[in-house]
């Protein structure tokens, strides 16, 4: 019970979109990697979150932070293209690109960025009002 | 006539307590944003003030250790989830982002009213002490 806890849920919510930021850049920077076979080809990530509940402190009285479960590959079907000049085909003539939605992916970024955002603001005012308390019965 | 800071303070530190209180739960709702499956929640403040006090007027002596206690924190607040506008977003996240960012601001500024009252009764008390001089 303090405002150590509002910043630390802040910072959970903060690392959970920084992961999600990550792990779209990652896919949009990989979103034409081609490469020669299914199973060497990148597929898009994203990351789980789920309420972390804190069993520890048993009472109710807390707010919830985030965790991030992990990070999982998608499981959509890759996309193959025939394309037998490439230098990256196969003996059958394929090449796979990976599973990455570019607009799917700047949606997500989008999302990620303003939820970060807000995390930094409540951080902020906790700061603020934080320096508030303690200066509590300073003046005259 | 002994001289009780708690007297003198308690309504407006029990208010920040709340206040505290409701912070966390309204930042734990923004973190969880984007979390599926999370519900909002939120605590009644006024149910919560209610049950604050009730907490502190119970001064009663234990003659026996046998005795429960009831201490202020007998009665544990309620956190309740909160009835949304908007039922779900597909994966069972209800949270409405708008609505929390404006519950925390509006949190926020109350919370420093409550610290502002709490500064005011502490400098009242100075003045009394030091009879006004300095």
């Amino acid at each position: 019970m303090s405002l150590f806890n509002v910043m630390n849920i802040a910072a959970t919510g903060m690392h959970a979109e920084n992961v999600r930021l990550n792990t779209t850049a990652s896919n949009v920077a990989n979103a034409n990697s081609v490469s020669s076979s299914y199973d060497q080809t990148y597929k898009a990530r994203h990351p789980v979150f789920a309420a972390a509940l804190d069993q520890a402190n048993q009472d109710q009285t807390r707010g919830t932070g985030v965790e991030v479960l992990g990070v999982v590959e998608s499981q959509k079907p890759l996309q193959v293209e025939y394309s037998p000049g490439h230098p990256m085909a196969d003996e059958n003539g394929y090449i796979y690109k990976p599973n990455v939605n570019i607009v799917e992916e700047m949606a997500d970024m989008m999302s990620a960025s303003k939820s970060y955002e807000t995390n930094v603001q409540v951080a902020d005012t906790t700061k603020r009002i934080f320096s508030r308390v303690l200066m509590l019965g300073q003046g005259r | 006539m002994a001289i009780s800071l708690d007297r003198l303070t308690a309504f407006h530190q029990r208010a920040v307590n709340v206040r505290n209180d409701r912070m966390e739960v309204i930042a734990g709702n923004l973190a969880n944003a984007n979390t599926p499956g999370y519900k909002a929640r939120d605590i009644n403040f006024q149910e919560a003030m209610r049950s604050a006090t009730y907490g502190q007027q119970h001064n009663l002596t234990r003659t026996n250790e046998k005795h429960l206690s009831a201490s202020s924190s007998a009665l544990p607040r309620e956190i309740q989830f909160r009835e949304t506008n908007q039922p779900d977003t597909g994966d069972g996240n209800n949270v409405e982002v708008q609505k929390e960012r404006n519950m925390f601001l509006d949190n926020g500024l109350r919370y420093q009213a409550s610290l502002q009252f709490l500064d005011g009764k502490f400098k009242g008390f100075k003045k009394a002490l030091t009879g006004g001089q300095s």
